[in-house]
């Protein structure tokens, strides 16, 4: 990486939504009046589209170069320039961010198309368009931004459109209170991604080396071994930051509380930036920063753990889900936990390769279940659904190949992706068989929860009622257009990156000048092929008992449900209760801080305020009291007495010019006398 | 007898008394002027009379010459003053003008 390769066209890639999002924002609600909202298609969909060709073209550029010189940059202008810290608004391309960059306008511009049917009878059809493309740009920004604070700019931006998007129908309080949310639980995060880059930068400046940019950070990452703060290693307590940035990002536990709530926005919002791009950003960053987390084995278990623990949890909650987009958005968060075990484990490859894969079948499913709620004239209770599949056979068949691809089935893109992860999660250095086991049960409950909501929409009777019955009927092309390259998506994505028991994965190849060599396991092939049949039969153990309960009806899904007294279907339905004990715990707990601010505002700042007042009013009484009393009696004495004497001394002008002769003389003649008689 | 000095300041007495005791007696305005004249002249011989007997120079003889010239101001402006008091009271006595008295 040590030439890299000067080009302007990658500005292109990241500024056209920006202008699409621009022109739409400013102009947009003029636009759709006079013209229509063809225009307002056409202005969203271009730039998103032309973006994926240019991505395509750096893709291309970057193949035509050789594996180590894979590299281009786009230096717009310098940023910053405080002291040390210089910051360059820069765009660049290496085989990682590039893979980002096709998902993100490729997908993103699938859901573009699928949007303009969906949200047709939108009145505020432009300002969806505008936040859609503004999200787009920002994610752009996060991805190809060469430094960390052009990171986190992106990583702030997407977090915004996020909380515009979800809180889009603002009509309803519901809808305002689920932005709020994700916007606040992401404040957290941030909290600590921010923590995570001033110590990176802090640390690298003592040594003389004060950088924000990925490429000089990886190259004096050694200086920073050795180094500790509060008895801690900078690379430990830095990745932990930046890693609690993102939790909240991608919705891992203890921070998973937004995500859900979020679905509260239109579903292809749910599919692009809660599915498919933005919450992955928080494994592309640790991706990013591999070699920082591979320097810090006891991040490395904390990112495991918590990825592992938060696929399990919320694979346990989806389990008893009603709402048909709640079990994707916890669908969601537990492909997020795989992914971040993935990464725990050192296998930053398998991990966004699984995200890749993901964000195919993944914005596949949420595009299909919004076909459904059209539909179903918005109805989103799986339990009124049911018998779907003759009136919607697009949506159905594109359906069926994305819940085969989540669920593992061999031969699509979750199977390979998915087992890559597990396969690394036993076998690397940083991995361990109990790794191997969580996830395995993890991809069991997947491939149930799946086919039970596959089961519950669109086999057996129709639950709704009569008026939408008649109603019933399948999206528009703009919509199903998506949904078939979508599923064309699940099923292929996965064959770029076959595992090494079918010939190699040309994915880990490409991403290889970034992530190193591929250190390939030390266990045999064979035992990678018996892991990969264990997975495959749970995988199908999950689907055969959704099949008996939902499909065929003969085991009944109480008998499940009621094990332990119902603890376990309260637990799981509740969702563990975890959004009630936050309520408790931290809002009734800024609630019960804000009392005592009330308080002491009220009874001792108010007090100490008052008192002074009263203290300079008593003053001020007192002071005119001596004012009046006594010096206006000075001063009218004054003017009393000279009056009088005035008075009196009037008499003595009489107007007689003799008699003041007379007194002239006398005087003289007196001051005469006493010259001679006592001076001389 | 030769006159000194003595004489010349008794002369000087005599017009400073006349004057004085005209100035004080007589209430018609321009009598009392005239009775300043004789003051002012009474000290003009005197510094004329003292200037020769003493140094024997002029500085006397330039200082009467000035305060002629300044008896001859005060005249002219006392006499203004006097025909305007005439005109408006239409008469000179001093002791009718007391307008000014409280």
């Amino acid at each position: 990486m040590d030439h890299p390769v000067q080009t302007d066209f990658l500005r292109w890639i990241v500024l056209l939504p920006l202008i699409g999002a621009a022109v739409n924002g400013v102009l947009g609600a003029v636009l759709q009046k006079r013209m229509g909202k063809w225009a307002i298609s056409l202005l969203a969909c271009a730039p998103v589209l032309i973006s994926f060709l240019l991505s395509l073209q750096a893709f291309l550029n970057l193949l035509a170069l050789r594996p180590e010189n894979r590299f281009l940059i786009d230096r717009l202008y310098p940023w910053l320039s405080l002291g040390s810290l210089k910051v360059d608004v820069a765009f660049w391309v290496d085989p990682l961010s590039a893979v980002m960059i096709l998902v993100v306008t490729g997908i993103g511009g699938l859901i573009h198309i699928y949007s303009t049917g969906y949200m047709h009878e939108d009145k505020s059809y432009w300002r969806y368009f505008a936040f859609l493309n503004l999200f787009t740009f920002a994610m752009l920004v996060l991805v190809t931004g060469d430094s960390l604070l052009l990171m986190f700019v992106g990583w702030e931006g997407v977090g915004l459109c996020s909380y515009a998007l979800i809180g889009f129908w603002y009509h309803d309080h519901v809808n305002t209170r689920a932005g709020n949310k994700a916007f606040i639980v992401n404040r957290v995060g941030d909290f600590g991604f921010v923590l995570g880059i001033f110590l990176i930068f802090w640390s690298l400046d003592k040594q003389g080396h004060g950088t924000m940019t990925f490429r000089e950070i990886q190259q004096f990452a050694s200086l920073l071994e050795g180094q500790q703060v509060w008895g801690i290693g900078v690379v430990t307590l830095a990745t932990l930051f930046l890693f609690v940035g993102a939790t909240g990002k991608s919705a891992q536990i203890p921070l998973h509380v937004w995500l859900p709530d979020a679905m509260q926005g239109p579903t292809p919002v749910s599919a692009l930036i809660h599915a498919a791009t933005m919450v992955t950003a928080g494994v592309y960053m640790v991706a990013r920063l591999h070699f920082l987390y591979s320097a810090a084995p006891e991040t490395l278990l904390v990112v495991a753990g918590v990825g592992i623990a938060t696929a399990l949890f919320s694979a346990t909650v989806a389990l008893t889900q009603t709402d048909i987009k709640r079990v994707l958005a916890y669908s969601t968060v537990s492909q997020l936990g795989y992914m971040f075990l993935g990464a725990g484990v050192g296998a930053y490859g398998a991990a966004i390769f699984h995200l890749m894969t993901h964000a195919f079948f993944k914005a596949c499913l949420f595009l299909g279940s919004g076909s459904v709620i059209h539909a179903m004239s918005g109805e989103q209770d799986m339990r009124k659904m049911g018998g779907l599949r003759q009136k919607l056979p697009y949506t159905f068949w594109t359906f069926a190949i994305a819940v085969l691809a989540i669920a593992g089935t061999p031969l699509t893109a979750g199977f390979f992706s998915k087992d890559e992860i597990l396969w690394q999660a036993f076998s690397s250095a940083h991995g361990s068989p109990l790794f191997w086991v969580l996830g395995v049960a993890g991809a069991g409950m997947t491939a149930f929860y799946m086919f039970r909501q596959f089961f519950l929409v669109f086999f057996g009777q129709c639950r709704a009622d009569h008026h939408t019955q008649e109603h019933l009927h399948e999206s528009p092309s703009s919509m199903t257009l998506p949904l078939v390259l979508l599923a064309i998506g699940s099923i292929a994505a996965g064959w770029i990156g076959l595992p090494a028991v079918f010939g190699g994965s040309r994915f880990a190849e490409w991403l290889e000048p970034v992530f190193g060599a591929h250190h390939e396991a030390h266990a045999s092939a064979t035992l990678e092929e018996i892991l990969m049949a264990a997975s495959v039969g749970v995988a199908a153990l999950g689907f055969y008992l959704a099949y008996l309960m939902y499909y065929k009806g003969k085991l009944a899904p109480e008998r499940f449900s009621s094990l332990a007294g119902g603890l376990f279907y309260r637990l799981f339905h509740n969702k563990y209760y975890i959004d009630e004990i936050y309520q408790v715990v931290f809002v009734g707990g800024t609630l019960l801080l804000a009392r005592i601010g009330a308080w002491i505002d009220r009874y001792i700042i108010d007090f100490i305020v008052d008192g002074s007042a009263k203290t300079t009013a008593f003053i001020s009484w007192f002071n005119g009291l001596f004012d009046n009393h006594v010096v206006d009696w000075l001063v009218n004495k004054i003017a009393d007495t000279t009056f009088e004497a005035g008075d009196r001394f009037r008499k003595v002008q009489t107007g007689n010019i003799n008699g003041y002769l007379y007194v002239i003389l006398g005087a003289v003649l007196i001051a005469m006398i006493i010259k001679l008689r006592y001076w001389s | 007898m030769a006159i000194g000095l003595t004489h010349y300041l008794v002369l000087g007495a005599i017009l400073f008394s006349l004057g004085l005791y005209s100035v004080l007696t007589r209430r018609n305005a321009i009598a009392i002027l005239m009775g300043v004249e004789l003051i002012l002249n009474g000290a003009n011989i005197n510094y004329v009379a003292f200037s020769h007997f003493s140094t024997g120079g002029l500085d006397g003889q330039i200082y009467a010459i000035f305060v002629i010239m300044l008896a001859a101001a005060e005249a002219a402006i006392g006499l203004a003053i006097v025909l305007a008091i005439f005109q408006i009271f239409h008469t000179i006595d001093v002791g009718a003008v007391e307008t000014l008295k409280e």
